[in-house]
């Protein structure tokens, strides 16, 4: 391998609070601008912030999901800069002493599992949103975000490919969805990443990074990675040295473009704000927040691989969201535990594939769980075949019936089980296709399969495939 | 009626209540005197009749309904650096100098339900920067005791106000000194409380963890009875505190016998002037006689008060002053080019040269490679400093010296010379690191006839200890009844 590729993230989680972290503003998406933006939003003369003690609660339950040190005295410090929507010309954020410091995800790319280290967690505000259209060469300003509590989580640069990337990054999205702190909507800006991209020849040091900002989809992070680290591998080669920048991602010419080089990089001037004490983490209150927490996805997923007998890639799947584990509960408990691996499929196939198809959440499936566990349920008493269980499953997602066995009734889906029955049909389909007979007499073993297809045609597919294979092998004395 | 504008706020209470005068009339008779004596004093920066006048009647119809209170229907004057919702809130400064607040600060809000009037908003130095008052966009305030001194600051139009009678009682700040400083050298009585007592929601700040609102009156009586509206938890405010309310009036009569004062013996080396030191020394005489013992103390690191001051204050001025950018509100440069331009231009004519020179100090110290070096240190020392005050006061009750080492200079003496001007404040702006409450009594005149001050330091939360210290030497002194000859 002639280059090693280096990545860290920093990724900013909005925080599902009511109201913004420093005042009581609403943080509700898509408002007319600047009706969400109060007193302390628009920073007049002589306004101080009141930390919101629900983002406290949020970055505690992360800190929790990762297992790392809660910072028992956390810090506030401002972060000085100008921007036109950036009221009080200071952001506040964290310095020194974050609320979360240390902990790890665990991601697997390509059956392997890694483990990525997470270096601190801090809270902070978002600035709001300045409008470069409508204005006649004029901005707007929009302060209705102004305020709205951010969790930065940053990473160690553990990743060493795009891939790694992404994969981090989707499980730090389904993680924070899953204890409730982030809506993960990433069109709305919700969730969104930062990436620190360097490359070095193995064994070297590390490379100068420069920095990827604000990509607010996965194939955006995936796509702008890969281009800079093929650009930053041309610079080297072609005997160009890579300076520090700062750099944006253009999705349409699929390139990475410098914003400003380290020349021009602020000096934030950080220092504690003296507006805000520091905010103690008692033992009592992590416990509090603890015993508030859903079970977590690892947890689960090991539960899963154990109890239910998935496999890991299986298990992994099944709790990428709260909503699939929980449907996958409420399956297994209507199927019986002895089922769980076929419900599991099932969700996994044929149910996510046509949620996908249709865009739609797990949450609305027109099915429930109680109904797919009844599918899974007649296939295993054989009562249908897989088959017709898909068959099952459209009538049911369509809303034709209530549960697999009144579909079954409704349509007379029910398996040709009886020995007596199948071999007539074989016998009349034998009588019909004497040519297939011939040439798998002729050692053509495709043929056999020609003559279950017909087999099975001529049940309208209600024949137990098994019983229609051992029978037609026997006739034809196979 | 003329006796009225002498009056105590007791004594202007016992008039409203016994309807020998309404609010409406007693804020009259503070107008006339406003429009008559303003042009020479310039305490004042906005006065508006017809808003004073409906709030006083306001006051009369809730005295009719039968409320009673010891402030209600008396006229105040607030510091432009309070926000008064629907008057023009300058901070003394051309870059607020359009700003009409849309709110009241938690101080005047608490203030209003206790029946106060507001008079008009007073001059101060820009941004509270200063300690002559010379700083502020709205030209000198005058000192009412010599029209060719300065009154102090930054609290200056406040103080004048007072001495000149234009207002009974006024609302100050005291970042390091602001509000002692001033009434040392205008002859009121002025308290600074231990920092969290009164919110500071709606005061616009310069240095947030200094700045602190307080009372400026003729007696030590008027201000307890001020702080009593003033005090209070705000939860707007996460730097006030949770405590039980107090009546600061409460210890007023009780004998100073056995009162332990400490004297720093830091406060009576050199730099203190003659004239002060011979008031200051008499004053402590006549505790003496009401029983009082002095004792020496030591404040170790007092020396070390003014550059740590002047590394934190301007440290957390720039960026408190970073909102003042032209976008939202206040001035913006008439013509500018890109942002950055309508950044400097609207920051270079908006704020004066203290001001510029304190956000560069403040940015600089915070500095990347210069924030250990500075700021770091500063606030070590700040703990030293507080660390100073808890070892004296094992020892003594109250400590007491000069509030300020001169009595009011002359108008340009001071003010080519930012470190001259800055050791103004040597004797106050050590309190204000500790967060200690500390007060400036009349104690005299010196040279020129012009007044001293007498600061008194209590420990944390001691504003009604310190406010009967003050008011028993009050009983027996008249030096806070003593007015102005010229006006």
């Amino acid at each position: 391998m002639k280059w090693e590729v280096v990545i860290g993230l920093e990724t900013h989680a909005q925080l599902q609070t009511k109201s913004k972290i420093f005042c009581g503003a609403s943080t509700a998406f898509g408002a007319e601008p600047n009706t969400q933006a109060d007193a302390v939003s628009l920073a007049l003369p002589g306004v101080l912030p009141v930390l919101n003690r629900e983002a406290v609660v949020c970055a505690i339950k992360f800190g929790l999901a990762i297992g790392a040190h809660i910072t028992d005295r956390s810090v506030f410090a401002r972060k000085n800069y100008f921007y036109p929507d950036l009221p009080k010309g200071y952001q506040i954020s964290q310095m020194d002493l974050p609320v979360v410091a240390g902990g790890a995800i665990t991601i697997n790319v390509d059956g392997a599992d890694k483990v990525v280290n997470l270096t601190r967690a801090h809270l902070e505000e978002d600035a709001g949103k300045s409008l470069h259209e409508d204005f006649h060469g004029k901005s707007g300003i929009d302060l209705n975000r102004a305020g709205t509590p951010l969790l930065e989580i940053v990473s160690e640069p553990d990743m060493r490919s795009a891939a790694e990337a992404v994969a981090y990054a989707k499980k730090l999205h389904e993680l924070v969805q899953w204890i409730g702190i982030c809506d993960g909507n990433m069109q709305e800006g919700s969730f969104r990443c930062d990436a620190n991209v360097s490359v070095r020849r193995p064994g070297e040091p590390y490379g100068t990074r420069r920095e990827i900002k604000n990509l607010n989809s996965f194939r955006f992070l995936e796509q702008a990675i890969n281009y800079e680290v093929q650009w930053q591998i041309n610079e080297i080669e072609e005997g160009r040295k890579i300076q520090q920048a700062t750099v944006l991602f253009d999705p349409d010419t699929g390139e990475t473009r410098m914003m400003r080089s380290k020349e021009d990089a602020h000096d934030y001037r950080y220092f504690p704000d003296p507006d805000l004490l520091p905010v103690e983490i008692t033992e009592a209150w992590k416990a509090e927040v603890k015993a508030g927490m859903p079970e977590l996805p690892q947890v689960m997923q090991q539960r899963f691989t154990g109890e239910y007998g998935l496999s890991a890639y299986d298990a992994g799947i099944i709790t990428s969201s709260r909503e699939m584990a929980q449907y996958f509960l409420d399956a297994v408990a209507a199927a019986g535990t002895a089922n769980a691996k076929l419900c599991a499929n099932w969700i996994q196939g044929e149910l996510a594939a046509r949620l996908n198809r249709e865009e739609r959440s797990i949450a609305d499936a027109p099915i429930k769980p109680a109904q797919l566990a009844g599918i899974v349920q007649r296939i295993v008493d054989n009562t249908i075949s897989n088959k017709i269980g898909r068959d099952v499953f459209d009538a049911l997602w369509n809303g034709e019936g209530k549960d697999a066995d009144a579909v079954i009734e409704a349509k007379g889906l029910k398996q040709i089980t009886d020995t007596g029955a199948i071999e007539a049909i074989i016998d009349e389909v034998l009588a019909a296709n004497s040519k297939s007979v011939e040439e798998f007499r002729a050692g053509k073993d495709k043929a056999f399969n020609a003559l279950v297809g017909q087999a099975m045609k001529a049940t309208k597919g209600k024949a137990n495939p098994q019983q229609v294979n051992d029978l037609l092998k026997k006739k034809l004395g196979a | 009626m003329s006796d009225l504008i002498n009056a105590s706020l007791s004594e202007l209470s016992a008039a409203l209540a016994a309807k020998q005068v309404s609010s409406v009339e007693l804020s009259t008779l503070f107008l006339d005197r406003i429009e008559k004596l303003n042009p020479i004093v310039n305490a004042y920066v906005t006065v508006d009749r017809a808003r004073t006048l409906a709030q006083a009647a306001e006051m009369d119809a809730r005295r009719a309904k039968g409320e009673t209170g010891p402030l209600l229907g008396i006229p105040f004057g607030h510091k432009d650096i309070f926000c008064t919702e629907g008057w023009l809130t300058t901070c003394g400064s051309k870059m607020l100098s359009n700003f009409v607040s849309p709110y009241d600060a938690t101080v005047v809000s608490k203030l209003k339900q206790a029946g106060v009037v507001t008079l008009g908003k007073l001059n101060m130095d820009e941004f509270a920067m200063g300690s002559s008052n010379e700083t502020s966009y709205f030209g000198p305030v005058k000192n009412p005791w010599d029209t060719k001194r300065v009154p102090g600051g930054s609290s200056g139009g406040s103080a004048a106000a007072i001495a000149a009678r234009l207002a009974p009682a006024v609302t100050g700040t005291d970042t390091g000194g602001s509000i002692r400083q001033p009434a040392a050298l205008c002859g009121l009585t002025g308290l600074k409380p231990t920092y969290g007592v009164c919110s500071r929601y709606g005061m616009i700040a310069f240095a947030s963890s200094l700045d602190q609102a307080g009372p400026m009156a003729k007696s030590a009586e008027d201000c307890a009875l001020m702080l009593n509206a003033m005090a209070g938890f705000d939860e707007r405010d996460s730097t006030s505190l949770q405590r039980e309310t107090e009546d600061y009036t409460r210890d007023l009569n009780k004998p100073l016998n056995g009162l332990r004062i400490g004297l720093p013996r830091e406060f009576f080396g050199e730099g203190m002037s003659a004239d002060v030191r011979a008031k200051v020394e008499e004053a402590l005489d006549q505790y003496r006689k009401l029983g009082a013992t002095t004792i020496e103390v030591s404040l170790p690191n007092s020396g070390l008060s003014v550059p740590a001051y002047y590394v934190i204050a301007p440290a957390e001025a720039s960026s408190n002053l970073s909102r003042f950018d032209g976008v939202r509100y206040g001035y913006r440069a008439p013509e500018y080019g890109n942002l950055d331009d309508m950044y400097a231009k609207t920051r270079a004519q908006g704020f004066g040269p203290e001001v510029k020179r304190r956000i560069l100090i403040g940015t600089y110290v915070l500095s990347h490679g210069y924030y250990d070096a500075y700021y770091l240190q500063a606030q070590k020392i700040r703990r030293l400093i507080a660390a100073d005050f808890v070892e004296a006061f094992k020892s003594c009750d109250v400590i007491m010296g000069p509030a300020s080492p001169d009595t009011a200079f002359a108008f340009g003496e001071k003010s080519g010379d930012p470190v001259k001007m800055y050791l103004s404040d040597i004797y106050t702006i050590s309190t204000n690191l500790a967060g200690l409450p500390g007060m400036s009594v009349p104690c005299g005149f010196g040279d020129h006839h012009l007044p001293v001050g007498l600061q008194i330091i209590g420990n944390y939360f001691e504003e009604a200890k310190m406010l009967n210290v003050a008011h028993q030497y009050q009983q027996v002194t008249n030096w806070h009844r003593e007015m102005p000859a010229g006006i």
